[in-house]
Order: C-alpha cells, then sequence, then structure tokens
C-alpha cells in the first residue's frame, strides 16, 4: 500500500516550471530517496507535499485520502534551511513545535523525556538554542521533527552539516524509525550517501520525473552483467561467450572487468575461470544511482 | 484557533521576558517619578525660610514689612557700608537697601545677595514694596484698600457649546488636551509595536525557522499570532507603566515629602499671589482668610474639574479602545508585510515610507488644522480615511462628533483593516519563502495575486 500517492503534479512560477506532471508512488514503511541535482524540483515538491505551497495541477493522496490540511499532524518536515528560534530555550521550543502539532502540554513533556535521553543531551533543555552549536542545532531539529510520531517523516538533505558521528546517529534513528512503521522520504542531490539506506528512490531532473521504483529493480535494470575478478595468473580469456573491457596486472595479480555474452551466467565465467587463474574476488559491477541518473539524463537530452 | 492561540502565547512570552522589557517597563516610571520629584526636591532645598535684612533709609517702611513663615526680615539701622558689613558676616539670604525717597517718586531700591537672588525672591519683594507704596498713596489720597478691593472687577468667561443634544459646557483646552493625548498614545503604539511585528518577521525570516512553523500552521496564523501577542505585549507595558509611576511618584513623594514640580510659570505666579496675600493681611487681618488670590485659584480648578466631567468619558475612552486596536491591527499587518518582503532590516526603508507618511501627516494634522477646526472638511476626510483616522478622530472625538461621523469612521476602519491584512497576508505567504532577492512594488503587486 502506498502512503503518498503523486499524479501529475505540476507546478509553475512565474517564469519557470519547477514540476512538471511528476507521478509516482510512496509506499508505506520505507525510506524513499527523492533525487537530483539541485533546483530539479524535490523542494517545490516538498512543499507542496507539506502544503507550505499548493500545485497548480494534479492530485495528492495521503494514506489513501486526497490531501487535507489536518494531514500535516501525521507528517514531520526537516526543511533543508534549517533554523529555530534563537532565543528559546531548547526545551520550551521543542514543546512549542510539538503543541502545534497538536501534542497535549503532557505527552510532549514525556517525548520530550525520552528523546533527549536518547541523544544524550538532557543538560542542553534549559539552554538557549543561539549557545549550542550547529550540529547541536541539527539534532534539536531532527528531534522536533519526529516528536510528533508522524507516519511520514520528510527529511531534506539530512545529513548536511552534520560531522561523521553524528551522521550515523541519524542514520541509525531513521533506521530505527523505519522499523516502528514510519515512512521515511529522503531528499538529496547527493546520490551515492543514500544508496545505502534507500528502499525506493525517484529520481528528478529539471522539473520531471526521470525514473522512479524500488532501488535494486533499478539496478537490475541497468546493470550490464558486468563482473570484476581478482585474481593470481595470467589471464587470457578466448571464449566468445566473456568479452573483456578492461585489464591490469601488476606483479602477477590480475584485476578484469568481463560482461557476460551470450546468457550465460556468472557461475559460467568464474568455472570458466577457476580452470585457469587464482580466483581471488568475483564482484558483479553493479552502475551506481549516480551513474544511472548520469546515463539517463544524457539519454533524454540527446533524445 | 488552538494554533494562533499558542503563536499569541509564545510571541507573549518571549517578549515579556526578555531583560530589555523587564527593564524598560521598571525604568520609565522610575525615571518619570524622577523627572517629576526631583525639581520640586530641589527647589524645596533652597526653599528654607528667607531672612531679609532691611535698611531702611526713607522710614516709610518702618514696621510695615511684617515677617511670614517662609520669610523674616531683620530691621537695620546705620549706614549702606556698615549695612553690608553686617550682611556678610551673617548667614541671611539677602539685604535690602531702601535709600532716601518721597512715594511720589519710589526708585534706587537695591537687594544684595551672597549669590544669584531668585526670581521668586526678587519678584516678592517687588510686589511687596509696590503694594505698601500704593497703600500709601491711597491712604494719602484719601481711599482705603477696603473700597479699592470692592471697586475691583473679575471677569471669567465660561463656553457653552450649543448643539443638538443640548446645551453642555465646553472648554476648549480641556476638550484639546484629551484628544491629542489620546492620539499621541496611538501615534507611539503603532509605531513602537508595529517596528516590532516587522522585527519578529524578519527575525523568523533570517533564522529560518519559518519554513518548520508554515509546515505545521498556516501563514496567516503565524501573522495574526504574533499581531496579537505583540499587541498584547504592548497593552501589559503600558498598563505597567501607569500602575508602575502611579506607584513611583506616590512613593517618592512621601519619602520626600514633596509635590510634583510646579511649572516656572506657576512659581511667578505663586510668588505674586504669596506677596498679594501678605500685603492684604497686612493692611487688613480680618482678609487673611480670604485672599482675592486663592479664591480664584480655585474657582479655575474646579472649572477645569467641571470640564473633565462634562467630557463624555465612556464614549472617549471606548473609541480610544476601538481606535486603538482597529489603527494597531491596520498598521500591524503591513508592518508584518514589509518584515516578510525583506532579508534584513536595512532593506525595509523603501517599503516603510508609504506606512510612515500617512502616520506622520496625520499626527502633525491632528494638532496644527484638526485641533483649529475640528468639524472642517480636512478634519472630517482625514477621519474617514483609515489610515489616518485612528489618530485624526481622537482628535476630534472630545469635541463631539456626529453619530453618522463616527459610525462610517469605525466602519471604513474595519473595512480597512480586512483589506490591509488580506494584502498583508498575500505578501506575507509569498515574502516568507523568499530569500535573497530583493523585492521591489512591482514584485509586490504581483505576490498578491500568485496561487500560492
Amino acid at each position: 500500500m502506498s502512503i503518498l500517492k503523486i499524479e501529475g503534479v505540476t507546478k509553475t512560477y512565474a517564469n519557470h516550471t519547477a514540476l512538471d506532471n511528476v507521478s509516482f508512488d510512496i509506499p508505506q514503511g520505507c525510506i524513499f530517496g527523492l533525487l537530483g541535482p539541485n533546483g530539479a524540483g524535490k523542494t517545490s515538491l516538498i512543499r507542496i507535499i507539506t502544503q507550505i505551497t499548493g500545485a497548480d495541477s494534479g492530485k495528492i493522496y495521503f494514506k489513501g485520502e486526497r490531501l487535507r490540511p489536518d494531514h500535516i499532524k501525521d507528517m514531520g518536515y526537516l526543511p533543508e534551511e534549517r533554523g529555530l528560534y534563537k532565543k528559546m530555550k531548547v526545551g520550551e521550543q521543542l514543546l512549542y513545535l510539538a503543541q502545534l502539532k497538536g501534542l497535549s502540554k503532557e505527552d510532549a513533556t514525556a517525548r520530550i523525556k525520552t528523546w533527549v535521553d536518547r541523544f544524550e543531551i538532557r543538560e542542553w533543555l534549559g539552554k538557549h538554542i543561539e549557545d549550542l552549536s550547529k550540529g547541536m542545532q541539527q539534532k534539536v531539529q531532527f528531534i522536533a521533527t519526529v516528536l510528533h510520531e508522524p507516519s511520514l517523516i520528510i527529511l531534506d538533505e539530512p545529513f548536511s552539516g552534520f560531522d561523521p558521528i553524528n551522521a550515523n546517529l541519524i542514520k541509525d534513528e531513521i533506521l530505527s524509525l523505519r522499523e516502528r512503521g514510519a515512512t521515511i522520504i529522503f531528499s538529496t542531490h547527493r546520490m551515492e550517501s543514500v544508496e545505502e539506506l534507500c528502499d525506493n528512490i525517484a529520481l528528478i531532473n529539471r522539473a520531471q520525473k526521470v525514473l522512479d521504483g524500488p532501488v535494486k529493480e533499478i539496478r537490475d535494470t541497468y546493470k550490464t552483467d558486468t563482473y570484476q575478478v581478482i585474481g593470481n595468473g595470467q589471464l587470457m580469456i578466448t571464449s566468445p561467450d566473456f568479452e573483456v573491457l578492461e585489464q591490469h596486472s601488476n606483479h602477477g595479480i590480475f584485476r578484469a572487468n568481463v560482461r557476460l555474452l551470450n546468457n550465460t551466467s556468472p557461475n559460467d565465467l568464474l568455472r570458466y575461470l577457476i580452470q585457469r587463474v587464482e580466483v581471488h574476488s568475483f564482484v558483479e559491477l553493479v552502475p551506481s544511482i549516480n551513474e544511472i541518473f548520469i546515463r539517463k539524463v544524457t539519454e533524454t537530452h540527446h533524445a | 484557533m488552538h494554533k494562533i492561540w499558542l503563536i499569541v502565547q509564545r510571541e507573549y512570552l518571549t517578549r515579556v521576558r526578555k531583560k530589555s522589557f523587564i527593564i524598560m517597563t521598571l525604568l520609565t516610571p522610575l525615571l518619570l517619578a524622577t523627572f517629576m520629584i526631583l525639581p520640586g526636591l530641589l527647589i524645596s532645598m533652597s526653599d528654607e525660610a528667607e531672612t531679609v535684612m532691611v535698611l531702611d533709609e526713607s522710614g516709610l517702611f518702618e514696621g510695615k514689612l511684617e515677617s511670614k513663615e517662609d520669610v523674616a526680615f531683620i530691621p537695620l539701622a546705620g549706614t549702606l557700608d556698615q549695612a553690608k558689613l553686617l550682611y556678610q558676616e551673617t548667614d541671611n539670604t539677602a539685604l535690602l537697601y531702601i535709600p532716601e525717597m518721597t512715594i511720589e517718586e519710589p526708585k534706587g531700591f537695591v537687594v544684595y545677595g551672597k549669590k544669584n537672588i531668585s526670581i521668586q525672591t526678587q519678584v516678592r519683594l517687588e510686589n511687596m514694596l509696590e503694594k505698601e507704596i500704593e497703600n500709601q498713596r491711597y491712604l494719602a489720597s484719601g481711599l482705603d484698600r477696603e473700597t479699592l478691593d470692592k471697586i475691583k472687577a473679575n471677569v471669567k468667561l465660561t463656553a457653552v457649546n450649543l448643539s443638538a443634544q443640548g446645551e453642555k459646557d465646553n472648554n476648549a483646552i480641556i476638550t484639546s488636551v484629551a484628544g491629542v493625548a489620546a492620539a499621541v498614545i496611538i501615534y507611539f503604539f503603532i509605531f513602537l509595536y508595529g517596528v516590532q511585528i516587522m522585527r519578529g518577521v524578519i527575525e523568523e525570516k533570517t533564522s529560518r525557522i519559518v519554513e518548520v512553523m508554515i509546515s505545521s500552521v498556516k501563514p496567516f496564523q503565524l501573522m495574526m499570532g504574533k499581531i496579537v501577542g505583540i499587541a498584547a505585549v504592548g497593552l501589559t507595558q503600558f498598563l505597567l507603566w501607569i500602575v508602575l509611576s502611579f506607584i513611583a511618584v506616590t512613593a517618592v513623594s512621601a519619602a520626600f515629602g514633596v509635590d510634583a514640580a510646579p511649572s516656572p510659570a506657576a512659581q511667578y505666579a505663586a510668588g505674586q499671589m504669596a506677596a498679594q496675600g501678605e500685603e492684604v493681611a497686612s493692611d487688613d487681618p480680618t482678609a487673611m482668610d480670604n485672599p482675592q488670590g486663592q479664591d480664584e485659584f480655585a474657582s479655575t480648578f474646579s472649572d477645569v474639574k467641571e470640564s473633565f466631567a462634562n467630557l463624555p468619558v465612556a464614549l472617549i475612552f471606548g473609541c480610544f479602545l476601538f481606535y486603538f486596536l482597529g489603527g494597531y491591527l491596520l498598521y500591524g499587518s503591513l508592518f508584518g508585510a514589509i518584515g516578510a518582503a525583506v532579508d534584513n532590516e536595512t532593506d525595509t526603508q523603501q517599503f516603510m515610507m508609504p506606512i510612515t507618511i500617512p502616520l506622520v501627516i496625520a499626527f502633525i494634522m491632528s494638532y496644527s488644522i484638526v485641533l483649529k477646526n475640528p468639524d472642517g472638511p480636512v478634519a472630517f476626510w482625514m477621519s474617514m480615511i483609515p489610515l489616518t483616522s485612528p489618530i485624526v478622530m481622537m482628535v476630534r472625538v472630545p469635541f463631539g462628533v456626529p453619530a453618522w461621523e463616527l459610525l462610517l469612521s469605525m466602519g471604513l476602519l474595519v473595512a480597512g483593516f480586512v483589506f490591509t491584512t488580506w494584502i498583508a497576508s498575500r505578501i506575507y505567504r509569498v515574502g516568507i519563502l523568499m530569500y535573497g532577492k530583493k523585492v521591489n512594488y512591482k514584485e509586490l503587486s504581483k505576490w498578491l495575486f500568485y496561487r500560492v
């Protein structure tokens, strides 16, 4: 079942089109990567989903219903431009934002307590936001985003501004949020950073959706049956079933990229290799989302 | 509604808890009290009983200059030089020298002091001497003081307003004061707190909290919450100022045992009045209890009180609240829109102009043209246009305004703030998410019709 269904959404500003007839589904309980270069229209789409702006045309369904203002309670949004009230204390700020999301004061207070314990930031509660470092502020903002336990969490460039340790902490939190049944939309232009995290993706370029679907399927579609072999010995491939794309040799250790032809399987290649050389490593070369994206974009440009 | 209430609370509490707010709120009444009390205190310090030594070579004033509680006379004999030497040795206030002369040609009076003789003392002495000389001249011409007092006339004019509501007393000064005071308060309130709204919006924009907020509440709710919250801050501050000023003034005057400082004119008058009373008393002891000056003062005072009583206080107060809130809402939303349209405070100038100008014009007009002719065409039109009516109408109300004019003006003001709030919310919802773009009026007018 899809938590969010986007149907033919179009949004134009005074002199440019931000989104042009974009449609895709976001399945429930997944981490969904909304990918695309800067200015592709990701933030415009997010702002339409969070009802900050409205679409010119097209429909959006949240949990099967047309998007309504009260759905906002069930969403959490971490914008790319982070910000909090500088003069407010951390505790008050979290309480205020949670209450605006419809939480009662008691519920909000209890949840703030569990989150600050989890992030070990209890002693910050009485501090003013302006006295915290940027990374600390981001943590507070992340808590504010998920405090009301929304079923849809939208994170716009969530790792920008985090050091590797805190980025990992947030990554773990995102995974545990998914385990608890939340759906996470993850918007970024740094495609390599989300490959390991995302279950599904949609690629947007120049206001248009380029492709979407489960990461595995997309990769399968774009993989080229190429394997990288590293081993010891003199590799000489003469079979017409295999094509050597690249080969290096150094101190008797070779590395070669081999493509399978004529519907042969990787095992056929392996069998062929084992008879001739000592195999140390055998890895399928899967195109990265980045490569797929670049390929896709150049394709559409040429078309 | 619940969300607006939360926003109002935040806007209110964060501002009220600020150190600057607390300091301003406490300091202003203290300063006010100090300014009111200090001059009075200083005067009373120098107002110790004065002792004036008198060297009377003419012999005309012998025994005539009677000592009072705050001024004592010490008659001297001998030459002027001896008297000066004698005076230098004492710490008496002054030495009054009356040379040889006749009542027909009184001149050559000199008063010597170790420091500057105050105007009050000088006027007082002059008056005493004048009165005494006049008395002696009356006696010489066969008149006495009592006859003269009977001849003296005192005319006071009571202004009565013959309007449709029937006769009523009308004191132009009191009426003007009531109206202008209300207008001034409204004017400053709009400016002080309108700018606060603008700053608040700019702060939300620059700290980038706004996108988080807008994903939880509607831009209109955010804007209204801010406007209402800041209005509450302003009202709190005014209320505290009134209460604290009252307490401070009362406490300080009780502690130092002084009244608020009288104005210099009042001091001069007091000097003359005291001198008058003294002379009357010295001339005719029975008249002491009812000196003319005091009588006059009392009647003026009761006139003032009466004029206040004749003002339609309930109406003025009601109008004040209405125009106060109406004007604030009208301008407040515009200030909010400016905050949304710019990135920082330095960019606000070009948009501030069209807002400031009607306010300033209304303010200037209200105490120049409107006050002189509260029912004239300028006053009428300016009290109808919503941008100027909160100030101009307040000046007119105490003079009496026909009900239809008042209702029309109020109706227009309501329509006006609904309209400006609409404009402001259109600009606001586009502007708060717009960064790094220098906006001009053409751009702003496009925002009005953006579909967001």
